[in-house]
């Protein structure tokens, strides 16, 4: 019997673009269905009552939510096909750590700098200016942080792309918009980072994968405007 | 040989649930009690991320974040599975644990340490983040079925140091009536004398916890 799979998904979201990297690697062929977070659908609702967020996989009609998760979840129901994980235990750890990391500390400031309460609970709308170049440095710092963990290695997983750069790229995508919001370049701060995610945007799995930075930016302005900014 | 070592807390329910993973099982390791508000370098210089217990130190090699770290445990030592085996079970493991560090100890941390509005409504985030964990358990023994698994270990917390606070506050969250399964998950789950094994001393929290009120009502 053929697998079925939907994704529930945000095109510019880089939660969602884990799970089509994921996807992709693997060669795995998938329904893709756009949610409109302003109306989000019974299937959302249904298959994420807890969190009623994207991405959500539904595999052969069983749903699996939070983006890491469904990722590893691929990576081990289609455990044949390029592995995203190392098989080395240590280095799994590592992988998961700084996946994580991303998630604890970059996702908040990018969130408290541009205000994406979208993506996040409707906390504040608007940060002032002193608060933007507190929650700027607080970004810098962890971009910075990144960048010393990739060290001169090719890629966080080490001579292959694994789990934390598919983890780590799907920012990328979002670089041009707190760049432009913040005014200041990452590539100045962290020159390696950038380096390394050109060379992931140099795979197919994450170059379809991603959305263009300027449909981000312009989603970013569409809400800006929606909400009264 | 092989060497673990392990740096926590006393009283840290993240610590607790690392030593409850090499209990399982049945690792022998070196443990470290770090003074949290006086870290030592060693600590530092195996976490400089985060800068927290518990950190695992495997053969020099070092992993933080609690979860991380039991999933580790899992892969490294052969003994009881502490996530299940299918995919599928083993994402829902995941999600439950995650959702226990992010939406329910926060919150329910919040309620017993905050007044007035503020608790109102760390109570209210609280009260519906439960009502989740009252679903799934659904009248099982355990989280991970008949035997303890990730989620139970990770709801430590909850079944433990979150019961003991709130009584001391008088709080009223995790009430029988609003939580039956809950409850009667919590008690399973501190009977159960491996879990017994891996629990702070009730009074010595009792005091951790008294002290924080003292310190909140004191004057300025």
């Amino acid at each position: 019997m053929a697998d079925e799979l939907v994704l529930l998904d945000v095109h510019v979201s880089m939660f969602g673009m884990r799970v089509r990297i994921a996807l992709a690697e693997k060669g795995i062929e998938y329904e893709y269905r756009e949610e409109n977070l302003a109306n989000k659908s019974t299937l959302l609702l249904e298959t994420n009552p807890v969190h009623k967020k994207i991405p959500v996989l539904i595999h052969n009609g069983k749903p699996i939510c939070e983006s890491l998760i469904i990722v590893e979840y691929i990576d081990e129901v289609w455990k044949d096909k390029s592995p995203l994980l190392p098989s080395d235990p240590y280095q799994r750890a590592k992988a998961r750590f700084w996946a994580d990391f991303v998630d604890k500390k970059v996702l908040f400031f990018f969130c408290s700098c541009f205000c994406l309460s979208v993506f996040v609970k409707k906390k504040i709308w608007r940060t002032k200016g002193e608060e933007l170049e507190a929650a700027k440095k607080e970004l810098i710092d962890a971009l910075e942080l990144l960048e010393g963990e990739l060290g001169d290695k090719p890629y966080f997983n080490g001579d292959n792309f694994g789990f934390p750069d598919l983890a780590i790229i799907t920012f990328y995508s979002w670089f041009h918009t707190y760049e432009t919001c913040a005014n200041f370049s990452i590539e100045k701060h962290c020159p390696k980072l950038i380096k390394w995610a050109k060379r992931c945007m140099e795979r197919e799995s994450v170059s379809k994968s991603l959305a263009d930075p300027v449909t981000v930016y312009e989603f970013v302005l569409m809400l800006k405007k929606k909400y009264g900014h | 040989m092989a060497e673990v070592k392990m740096f926590g807390a006393w009283g840290s329910p993240f610590s607790k649930r690392v030593e409850m993973g090499l209990k399982l099982k049945g690792v022998e390791y070196e443990y470290i009690e770090e003074d949290l508000n006086n870290k030592s370098s060693l600590l530092l210089n195996y976490n400089p991320v985060h800068k927290k217990v518990p950190v695992l130190v495997h053969n020099g090699k070092p992993i933080a974040e609690s979860l991380i770290i039991l999933e580790y445990i899992d892969e490294a030592w052969e003994g009881p599975d502490i996530l299940p085996k299918d995919p599928y079970e083993r994402a829902n493991a995941r999600f439950w644990a995650k959702f226990i560090d992010e939406k329910c100890m926060p919150p329910m941390w919040k309620a017993c340490w905050s007044i007035g509005e503020e608790r109102a409504k760390a109570k209210e985030e609280a009260s519906e983040a439960l009502k989740f964990l009252e679903n799934e358990i659904n009248g099982q023994k355990f989280f991970g079925g008949d035997t303890i698994g990730l989620v139970d270990i990770a709801a430590n917390f909850i079944g433990y140091w979150f019961r003991i606070a709130e009584e001391i506050v008088g709080l009223e969250l995790m009430t029988q009536d609003k939580y039956p399964n809950l409850c009667k998950w919590a008690e399973e789950y501190c009977k159960c004398s491996f879990v017994k094994e891996n629990l702070p001393p009730k009074d010595k929290l009792a005091d951790i916890f008294k002290g924080i009120i003292q310190a909140q009502s004191a004057p300025k």
